[in-house]
């Protein structure tokens, strides 16, 4: 084991046996210690029982992609090696106790039981594991101390599992292993999943408000959000629904709060009169959707990219509209930021999708930027002459100065009914013409303003992989796969799914022999909008619904032969 | 519009031609909402009127002030945003019996979990308006509709005893045919620092021949002088009366903290993130390390 530069470790048991934080804290270890990781957490949706596995590919180069192959298992449960076998590489190493079963020649069989530790095997598993990997004692020892905060009994009884762990590895001659390549002096990363790095840029955004009723995978960004209400007087209230909560992002931006829904298809579903009364009153809201299999309650806890047509579409009537999906969590922060931003600028609803794939991935990343302000396009805009206030006067750009109730004598008026200029109710057909007509030439900002696909590789390739929101990594480590094999491949990657400016990215479609979609849906929902709104159909696809992630293996299995 | 220094008048507060039905008990409560509002000298943009869908729903329209029309069934929770983003603000919602029991009948139950400080203002004249005649939350059993031929089959809702039986801060009944009384109850409503319901029994001229105004202006009975509204046990028994004598009044009123009282405004004053501000966030981020 000393011809690889990463290793892929999985921890698989049951909920309740502490893999989530053995696997934070390994992770988080790992990240101090300057090497890069892709986390992915597969888990069933219970409290106690089940099968869940967190997976941490780490590396001291650049990691893109989880990988499925694994070469350390870490069995928490007799059922880890069972459903895991298949995916040992060939140098593959299982950490289980005696009792687990699994064939000798494969196993390090840890006593957790001689060392005391049975109570706290995910603890002394992570001293083995962290040995094996050659990290430094220390880094691990103060990640765990800190993770404790001032819970000082126990922490007491984890730090001596942690040591016994180690020691054990070490006197067994486990100690590095799989070490990994060190890493130079390298700046500072921090370690977060996608719902943290939303909830961060939420807040470098300036976020006021946020109202949510919980659902996977969305429901940490509230919860990151309210662990700091205090600090940035934010208010996050849990909502009695999702149609509540939507209903009061709308008011607490109508007047003045910057803010902030977020959910999964499911409860989105519920929102959707929300999107259109945000397109009506014209009020500033970014939406999140985590996305998770459907239709219906599906698979709560797994991970899809199947509701693209529904979030394009959510909303009766027409209005215009943005919808961002992030590729990686440094994007995933960047783009919160863009989109309240945006949602600021066109006065209207704004989307950022996810999935749990990406919501619950940790990464290792440098830390963002703050910025210097927020944006407020609208919002204490210049009164202009003649009259009194109209909040939605007719204005070239179909952007009318947005003025806050209560904030000076001017009547700020909205309605969801068709509106005059001044916001109140009319049946004046001519005035409704008007009116859908302003709204929509909003469109012409938000497209101007949207950001383009990331195309990486040869020009004219013989294969060209295109993918969206998520699965950027796994598919730009497929393509760099391909191209070490000699094929000459090139990728493009959509972080915002529409408004599309075909005349920005068409040509890399018709130079490329072969056109290839990668999406976590079945009907190829990001294909068929390319073909609606381009004209290009995409001949070939790789898809995935049965709820995992897409990984660059996947991608290499599935892709058409000749590809 | 009045300066900032004179008193407010009634005329402040417009007067608008409204697509209502000649003789329609929403006229006066219009007029006992501005009374209500001159009487506690409240300025146009002082006040945010937020309102669902409905005949009463378009009540806001008709006069001056800031509004907010929404959806049906959802003005509640938009006001609750609206508070807790501006608590300076005079927040009023007002709607039907439709609106606010039916299609919103969980943000009703929400809302007075929260307490939060708004003046609910619900026009209940026991049917659908403005669909044209249909049954509504508190239509009488038996109700006979062109939806509910045979009469309607369930229950209605009481939202005076539901109210009082989850503690609501301030719970009111009157009727527009009262305009003094109405007024009145409005305006300590408004005052009133937490959730308060004003249950307005109205005539439908149109689509209502049984609750008119006549049948109300007989039951309607101010609750006596020395009535204790503090005194839960007495309200839930109070809040249960209807039938040949319908109480109007504040039924209950206790001193729980408003909601918003538990937030910082959540409203943002400038664009620029101040060194502070900028230096927690960076805390913040670097915390992930």
């Amino acid at each position: 084991m000393t011809d690889h530069n990463e290793i892929n470790i999985c921890i698989g048991g049951e909920a309740g046996q502490g893999l989530i934080t053995m696997g934070e804290l390994l992770a988080r270890s790992l990240v101090r210690s300057g090497f890069n990781i892709v986390v992915t957490q597969e888990y069933m949706s219970r409290i106690r029982g089940g099968h869940n596995t967190f997976a941490i590919r780490v590396g001291s180069g650049p990691i893109l992609a989880p990988r499925e192959s694994i070469d350390i298992l870490v069995a928490l449960s007799k059922e880890t090696i069972t459903l895991q076998r298949s995916r040992l590489s060939p140098h593959a190493l299982i950490l289980t106790d005696e009792g687990n079963g699994a064939p000798a020649e494969l196993c390090l069989l840890v006593p957790y039981k001689d060392f005391g530790a049975e109570k706290y095997e995910n603890i002394a598993a992570l001293g083995v594991v962290a040995a094996m990997v050659g990290i430094d004692k220390a880094i691990v020892t103060e990640t765990l101390r800190q993770s404790f905060g001032k819970k000082s009994e126990l922490l007491d009884q984890n730090l001596a599992a942690l040591s016994a762990g180690w020691t054990w590895a070490a006197n067994q001659e486990a100690h590095g292993l799989f070490a990994l390549p060190s890493v130079k002096e390298s700046a500072k990363k921090i370690m977060l999943n996608g719902n943290d790095a939303m909830a961060l840029g939420a807040l470098c955004a300036g976020l006021k408000f946020c109202a949510f009723y919980p659902m996977t995978p969305a429901t940490s960004i509230p919860q990151t959000l309210a662990k700091y209400d205090r600090d940035f007087n934010l208010v996050v209230e849990q909502a009695e629904d999702e149609i509540a909560a939507i209903n009061m992002a709308l008011g607490a931006s109508f007047c003045g709060a910057p803010a902030m829904v977020a959910t999964s298809g499911g409860g989105f579903a519920l929102m959707a009169e929300g999107v259109s009364l945000a397109g009506m009153t014209e009020t500033p809201l970014v939406i999140v959707v985590g996305q998770r299999p459907g239709p219906a309650t599906g698979l709560p806890t797994r991970t899809e990219q199947a509701d693209l047509d529904f979030i394009l579409h959510a909303g009766h009537g027409e209005f215009p509209r943005a919808v961002f999906a992030p590729g990686t969590v440094e994007e995933c922060f960047c783009l919160t930021r863009q989109a309240f931003e945006l949602a600021e600028g066109s006065q209207g609803p704004v989307f950022i999708m996810t999935d749990q794939f990406i919501a619950d991935s940790f990464r290792s990343v440098s830390p963002f930027k703050v910025p210097e302000a927020i944006f407020t396009d609208g919002a204490g805009a210049e009164i202009f002459p003649g009259g009194p206030y109209r909040r939605f006067v007719f204005t070239p750009t179909g952007i009318s100065p947005r003025l806050l109730p209560g904030m000076s004598e001017n009547l700020a008026v909205a309605d969801s009914d068709e509106h005059t200029e001044d916001g109140h109710i009319t049946e004046d057909l001519m005035i409704r013409k008007r009116m859908v007509e302003k709204r929509l030439s909003k469109f012409k900002g938000i497209a101007e303003r949207a950001v383009p696909p990331e195309y990486e590789g040869d020009t004219a390739p013989d294969l060209l992989l295109i993918s969206w929101g998520s699965t950027k990594g796994s598919m730009r480590e497929a393509a760099g796969t391909k191209r070490a094999e000699g094929s000459k491949v090139a990728t493009l990657h959509f972080s915002q799914v529409w408004p599309l400016r075909p005349e920005g990215f068409i040509e890399y479609l018709r130079s490329a022999k072969k056109t290839v979609c990668i999406e976590s849906n079945a009907i190829g929902q990001f294909a068929r909008l390319i073909r609606r709104e381009c004209g290009f159909e995409i001949k070939n696809h790789v898809r995935r619904y049965d709820g995992l992630a897409i990984t660059p293996e996947y991608i290499l299995r599935n892709l058409p032969h000749g590809g | 519009m009045a300066d900032n220094k004179s008193a407010v008048r009634i005329e402040d507060y417009g007067e608008y031609e409204t697509a209502w039905c000649p003789g329609c008990g929403n006229f006066a409560i219009l007029k006992a909402v501005k009374q209500a509002l001159v009487s506690l000298n409240l300025r146009p943009h002082q006040v945010l009127f937020v309102s669902g869908i409905g005949q009463a729903a378009k009540a806001p329209h008709y006069l001056n002030a800031n509004v907010f029309n929404g959806l049906h069934g959802r003005a509640l929770p938009v006001a609750t945003g609206a508070k807790l983003a501006n608590p300076e603000l005079t927040v009023i919602v007002e709607s039907g019996d439709g609106c606010v029991y039916g299609e919103g009948g969980n943000h009703f139950l929400a809302a007075i979990r929260r307490n939060i400080n708004v003046a609910l203002l619900v026009h209940n004249n026991q049917v659908y308006g403005l669909t044209k005649g249909q049954s509504s939350p508190t239509s009488e059993e038996g109700f006979v509709t062109k939806a509910q031929p045979h009469g309607s089959y369930a229950a209605p809702f009481n939202p005076i005893a539901v109210a009082v039986a989850m503690h609501a801060g301030f719970v009111a009944r009157s009727f527009s045919g009262l305009e003094d009384h109405l007024a009145d109850m409005i305006r300590q409503a408004v005052l009133y620092p937490g959730f308060a319901l004003v249950d307005i029994l109205q005539p439908c001229v149109s689509f209502n021949k049984i609750n008119t105004y006549k049948w109300y202006h007989d039951r309607c009975r101010p609750l006596p002088s020395d009535y204790d509204p503090e005194h839960w046990d007495t309200a839930m028994k109070t809040a249960l009366e209807w039938g040949e004598q319908i109480p109007v009044g504040v039924l209950y009123r206790n001193n729980r903290s408003p909601f918003e009282s538990h937030f910082n405004p959540g409203r943002r004053n400038s664009a620029e993130l101040s060194a502070s501000e900028r230096q927690r966030l960076t805390d913040v981020i670097l915390s992930y390390g």
